[in-house]
């Protein structure tokens, strides 16, 4: 039975209590707080966290496809899921694609994945979801929104939760949407699109799906339903006939936000995270239409859990930051003078794509030492042509020096240069991304991530930075 | 090999006003630098039988021949990072000791003004910009990650730094060709606006427009010019693999490869205790932190020990060994590719006792050290040289 072999999930460190939204603008106040992307986080790098997460542990050799669901995939004429899996250090034969502008993008990516591995022509599918939408300045939507990304790995082996059965339809209606050329997503007044568009959608998807493998809300351990608001999300609980205190998955709403595409199944990794053996799971998805499905929690749950960085780990650690004016910032809404010049090459980000994207390092044949960049002498040992490829991107390290950099174009000053020695060999020159300024310390330990360095002829030139090794 | 101490010699230098010279083209500081020069060694434009020019900014050997309207003659621009300078010498010395020609011409120059942005931007060859390993931090930044490890290594602080810079401004205001002429207290140095952590403002060396030039002849026909001639004792070049940001090698605080030169010119000029046979260091102090490890680089302090000798005025212009009379880039300025030539001029001048202002004048002055390092910390090329009296 095919179903879900991995999971993993990342919230971005930054929350922005929505508080400060509202002494911007006054209006309907929204109670919590929202996970806000760093400036140099997007779609792409936050998939990454996620689809990492996810294949921790797992052999990458045996992933035959790795799908990308966002609506805010940063280009829109140039694959991202491609990016995606260079991150990740998939192999090239990896079939991948993007699966975009729908808020279900996540489901129906997961089914197409589910379909491919039943039908034999994947062993293993990663589905990575991650969205940074923009409501516009001031609107509820701004308030709601929050930033997040989760994976599931979808195989026939060692499955930890089996999908037993879906549903799906489409629907036509302008319920939230974005021209090519808009920032901001649109939206119809609330009261029409809550009840002809999130609530008739889900209820028709869990009414079929419940009737047709004949079950009762009482059969359902757990039900991961999209949410439009906390509200919302508990009245069409009750209104499925679940018991919101027990039966209903934490929307994340007041402490993530509403996080788009990824959101059904950010929710669905916090669930799996609790989950045990003979869980009964629905998870429902709105957008465009609406799909649901039943998993089946099995036994190889526990092992999965263990060292899996998901909901529970990312959601305590946090940044809050300190003014709306942060957001404004990180998102590019007020413009800084952030100069960079010519400072994109295609040529070059093509050529170095082993290690600027993969991450990979070379080791020494001759004497062992790890070289990065990867050179064709041995910085140590020159000599000549004699290494093999190792993935640096999960090696811990300890910061070696740094300095707080007030001069270098940076949408968050100060740039934190650093010099980190990994535990297991070998030097890395990077930026310091996820930090407080006025806490860092010689010799602390530090994680690799992969970020946007900057962005400038139309490229955006994606690299890895260091950050504090970030812990639950 | 054969030694080059005293087989060649200066015989007329030039250096324009240093400063933020923005009615000024790089040509109009190139001639402003090369005819005082002229004048200096009693000869003109039609004597000269080949030149140096030695700039970042400016390809080819029409970046002499344009402004100077030189005749046809054989004209090589070198670059070599903040070595510039000190390279169109090496050159020149050895094609004079080569018998290719009799009197030649260096000039360094840059015209760094017309950027439109202040700083000297990522200070990376043109072509060698990587588009993100190459763009991290900017060059008082990668400084800093070695002051931050010195300082917890060996005990330094920040005051240290500080008082480095404000000898350099000291020694500027009385210079009347430097480019910041201010004098500055410690306090002002410690309370400055941070620029990299833990660098501040006057812990950077100004950016700034310039030349200097030289004129050079094989050491035997320098009496023909003028008495009081100097020579050149040796030439050493250390250029670096660049590694140290990405091996574990490197502790970060010390420069390896002004080290390296430092023996190579050393053994070419036999000096065994530099500090008391070494009158005056024109060292390159693009930042404070530079300076204090070039101290131990170059055997004048040990390793570790600098800020002793800092809190004991060791290196002030009336202390043992002047480091930077001048003012240093620091406060001379350091436009880059003339700083290597502007240093020879201060050693020049040093010895010849025309240091214009006399509270800056150095007594007895028989050898100089005149030191570029290009690139940064880990990844440097380091050019230097010695220069002195005759027969010293």
């Amino acid at each position: 039975m095919a179903g879900i072999v991995s999971y993993g999930a990342y919230i971005p460190i930054n929350r922005l209590n929505r508080e400060h939204i509202w002494l911007a603008w006054g209006g309907l106040p929204v109670a919590g707080e929202s996970a806000i992307a760093n400036f140099d986080e997007d779609s792409i790098t936050m998939a990454v966290e996620a689809g990492n997460n996810c294949l921790q542990g797992i052999n990458r050799d045996t992933v035959d496809a790795l799908f990308l669901a966002s609506t805010t995939t940063p280009y829109k004429e140039k694959q991202c899921a491609a990016i995606v899996a260079e991150a990740l250090d998939l192999r090239r034969g990896v079939r991948t694609a993007d699966f975009t502008n729908s808020l279900r993008s996540a489901t129906t990516a997961m089914q197409a994945a589910l379909d491919a591995v039943v039908a034999g022509s994947a062993r293993t599918v990663l589905v990575v979801t991650a969205d940074r939408r923009m409501g516009h300045p001031s609107t509820t939507e701004e308030r709601s929104f929050g930033d997040g990304a989760a994976a599931v790995l979808i195989g026939k082996t060692e499955v930890a939760a089996t999908v037993d059965g879906s549903h799906t339809h489409y629907d036509d209606i302008m319920y939230q949407w974005r021209l090519d050329s808009d920032r901001f997503v649109r939206t119809w007044e609330d009261r029409f699109i809550i009840q002809h568009g999130y609530q008739d959608n889900l209820v028709e998807a869990v009414n079929d799906i419940m009737a047709k493998h004949e079950l009762k809300p009482a059969d359902i351990s757990k039900a991961v339903l999209f949410a439009y608001d906390a509200r919302r999300h508990q009245a069409l609980a009750k209104k499925l006939g679940f018991d919101a205190k027990t039966q209903l998955q934490d929307s994340l709403f007041s402490t993530v936000g509403n996080t788009g595409a990824a959101y059904a199944l950010m929710m669905l990794v916090g669930a799996l995270e609790e989950a045990k053996a003979g869980d009964k799971i629905l998870l429902a998805n709105y957008g465009d239409g609406a799909d649901a499905f039943i998993l089946n929690v099995t036994e190889a749950i526990s092992s999965v859990k263990k060292d899996r960085r998901g909901i529970k780990y990312y959601l305590p650690s946090k940044m809050s930051l300190p003014s709306y004016d942060h957001y404004l910032r990180y998102r590019g809404l007020i413009e800084g003078l952030v100069r960079f010049e010519n400072e994109s090459a295609a040529t070059i980000s093509w050529r170095d794509r082993k290690w600027n994207i993969s991450c990979r390092g070379e080791k020494c044949l001759a004497c062992g030492n790890i070289n990065f960049p990867p050179q064709r002498i041995c910085m140590y040992c020159q000599a000549k042509d004699q290494f093999e490829e190792v993935r640096l991107a999960d090696r811990r390290a300890k910061l070696f020096t740094f300095s707080k950099d007030f001069l270098g174009p940076s949408l968050d000053s100060p740039i934190i240069l650093s010099i980190l020695d990994f535990d297991e060999g070998g030097r890395f020159y990077a930026q310091m991304t996820d930090r407080d300024p006025d806490k860092i310390e010689l010799g602390m330990p530090v994680e690799l991530t992969f970020r946007l360095m900057h962005s400038e002829r139309g490229i955006r030139n994606y690299y890895w930075k260091c950050r504090p090794l970030r812990v639950a | 090999m054969e030694s080059i101490k005293d087989k060649v010699a200066i015989v007329g230098m030039g250096c324009s006003k240093f400063g933020e010279r923005w009615d000024s083209s790089a040509w109009d500081l190139v001639v402003e630098a090369t005819y005082e020069a002229y004048e200096d060694a009693g000869v003109g434009p039609t004597d000269i039988q080949a030149a140096w020019s030695g700039t970042l900014g400016f390809a080819g050997g029409q970046s002499l021949a344009y402004p100077l309207k030189l005749d046809h003659i054989p004209i090589v621009r070198v670059e070599n990072l903040c070595g510039t300078g000190l390279e169109t010498i090496r050159g020149a010395t050895y094609a004079l000791i080569a018998k290719a020609y009799d009197l030649v011409l260096c000039v360094g120059f840059e015209k760094t003004k017309d950027r439109g942005v202040g700083g000297l931007g990522s200070g990376e060859p043109m072509g060698g910009v990587h588009p993100v390993f190459g763009i991290q931090g900017t060059p008082p930044g990668r400084y800093a990650l070695a002051a931050t490890k010195y300082f917890a290594m060996y005990g330094a602080e920040k005051k240290h730094l500080s008082m480095i810079s404000v000898k350099s401004h000291h020694n500027g205001a009385r210079n009347p060709k430097a480019h910041l002429r201010r004098e500055i207290t410690l306090e002002q140095a410690l309370a400055a606006p941070i620029i990299a952590w833990p660098l501040g403002l006057f812990d950077c060396c100004g950016v700034t427009d310039g030349a200097a030039a030289a004129i050079l002849c094989r050491a035997e026909d320098a009496p023909k010019y003028r008495k009081d001639f100097i020579t050149v004792k040796a030439l050493g070049n250390a250029a670096g693999p660049g590694c140290g940001k990405m091996m574990t090698d490197y502790d970060w605080v010390h420069w390896e490869e002004t080290y390296r030169a430092t023996q190579q010119v050393y053994q070419q000029a036999g000096i065994k205790d530099p500090r008391k046979e070494i009158d005056i260091v024109e060292c390159h102090d693009c930042f404070s932190i530079a300076e204090l490890m070039c101290y131990e680089a170059m055997g004048f302090s040990e390793r570790g020990k600098a800020k002793h000798d800092i809190e004991a005025g060791t290196f002030a212009l009336d202390g043992e060994v002047a480091f930077n009379a001048g003012g240093g880039l620091k406060s001379f300025g350091h436009p880059v590719g003339a700083s290597g030539v502007r240093e020879v001029y201060e050693i020049y001048k040093q010895i010849q006792g025309k240091a214009d202002e006399p509270s800056r004048q150095l007594k007895n002055v028989e050898l100089g050290i005149a030191h570029n390092q290009g690139g940064h910390p880990g990844t440097f090329m380091c050019s230097m040289g010695i220069f002195g009296v005759p027969g010293r």
